[in-house]
């Protein structure tokens, strides 16, 4: 499933300039707000879905070549992190729902995570 | 290894995706002014049919601005040539069969906007005229392609040089031993800037050749070395990475408060942050695991009172060194 069509299904929000999100395709799913977590838990091109909206989720997200992250529970990056954020390439998507109900539907769209070498 | 990545039988290189948003990003980043003709042919409302006709063979253009009195009152294009022709009336002026009901962009105008009214219209060109109306170009369909191509071109070529400079570095200076040294300072307490260091040594590191997973690794063990100087220092401290084509060598040192327990720093789970701290979502006890997970040795040393070193190594495969042209 693309990102696109996960845009459309849960009604996400794009923080970040929108563009075409059909080309891609994120790798699976991770769920954490601690960010060292993430480092050691997120794979390559997946999607991140977290409570956290400060600046330090776009080192993260670039440092880890996510796919995008979608920021739960209506916390709204301010300005210049979102300028940051499309310097940088990372998509960030929000919503007013929280984490539990996200990672619940992109279950239920067939996302799942990563898969254990 | 290839680094394309097969999704659903679908194979999309990164580098191809990047160029998709890149285009549409040209469309906000170029001006009219940079892919419009300039002083383009022009006719009078008088100029006969035929003469129009001529002027279109002779520049391969398909379309003219007309203009009278240096105003911009019409355009006249290949499809009014034809009805014209149906007529056969060639010899008639042009105000009988030019468009007067005119789309204008301004030349100081983004591509894009040229763009919508190329969508939201049938035209297939429109002049452009600058801030006091004066007609300074015509824009096409076309000219947008070709100026975006360029402008990508341009920029890919920009890219290429630096990458070989850069991924040729060692070869061209003869010593005994070549490195290159980047160091950064890092303040305590600006989670503002908190990640730009590792983001620039990762991106050094591409540029120099280095394999993407050997500059993913090393991006992430210095994240989180540059946090912990964000986050516990008493005045910050400084990243020093040392490149060389088969290692890359990094000392993380501050001046203080320094590590009571190394030992317990090194537990899982463990961690000293703050509350303040851990809602901005550090203090998992996870960053020193992460960095030594990442990196092929790692020393730490800490005087409590007096301030901390950490050394770290990557070891670069052999048939993939940095700097070496590989």
């Amino acid at each position: 499933m693309n990102l696109q069509e996960i845009v459309d299904t849960l009604e996400l929000t794009s923080y970040t300039t929108p563009k075409d999100y059909k080309d891609i395709i994120p790798s699976s799913g991770y769920s954490s707000d601690l960010l060292s977590c993430v480092m050691a838990g997120a794979e390559k091109r997946s999607l991140w879905v977290t409570l956290q909206s400060h600046g330090n989720i776009i080192a993260v997200a670039s440092l880890l070549d996510l796919a995008a992250v979608i920021i739960t529970e209506g916390a709204v990056p301010d300005p210049l992190m979102v300028e940051k954020a499309n310097e940088e390439n990372v998509i960030l998507l929000g919503t007013s729902k929280p984490t539990f109900y996200i990672i619940g539907k992109l279950w239920e769209m067939g996302l799942r995570n990563k898969q254990e070498a | 290894m290839s680094q394309d990545s097969l999704f659903h039988g679908k194979i999309i290189s990164e580098q191809k995706a990047e160029n998709i948003s890149r285009v549409e990003e040209l469309a906000y980043d170029l001006k009219v002014d940079q892919v419009m003709t300039r002083d383009p042919a022009t006719v009078t409302p008088q100029t006969p049919m035929n003469v129009v006709l001529e002027l279109f063979r002779t520049k391969r253009i398909s379309g003219a601005p007309v203009i009278e009195n240096n105003e911009l009152v019409g355009l006249v294009s290949i499809e009014d040539l034809i009805r014209c022709l149906q007529n056969s009336d060639m010899q008639a002026e042009t105000q009988k069969y030019m468009s007067t009901k005119l789309l204008t962009v301004r030349n100081t105008d983004y591509v894009i906007e040229a763009l919508k009214m190329f969508v939201n219209s049938h035209y297939g060109r429109l002049p452009v005229v600058d801030n006091n109306g004066k007609l300074t170009g015509i824009i096409t369909k076309g000219d947008i392609t070709s100026g975006i191509l360029k402008a990508l071109q341009y920029e890919y070529h920009e890219e290429e040089v630096r990458r070989y400079r850069a991924s040729h570095l060692f070869e061209d200076i003869e010593s005994d031993r070549s490195s290159l040294i980047l160091r950064y300072n890092i303040k305590q307490g600006d989670f503002m800037h908190g990640g730009a260091a590792s983001s620039a040594i990762k991106r050094a590191l591409i540029r120099l050749g280095a394999n993407p997973q050997i500059a993913r690794r090393t991006g992430l063990a210095v994240y989180e070395a540059e946090m912990n100087l964000v986050i516990h220092t008493t005045n910050g401290g400084i990243i020093r990475v040392e490149i060389e084509p088969r290692q890359i060598s990094i000392t993380v040192s501050d001046d203080g408060p320094g590590i009571e327990d190394i030992n317990l720093a090194m537990r899982p789970g463990y961690s000293t942050a703050s509350e303040v701290v851990r809602e901005l979502g550090f203090g998992a006890g996870m960053g020193l695991v992460n960095i030594q997970r990442c990196v092929d040795s790692m020393r730490l040393e800490s005087i409590y009172g007096r301030g901390t070193n950490l050394r770290l190594k990557i070891f670069l495969p052999e048939e993939e060194p940095v700097g070496e042209g590989n």
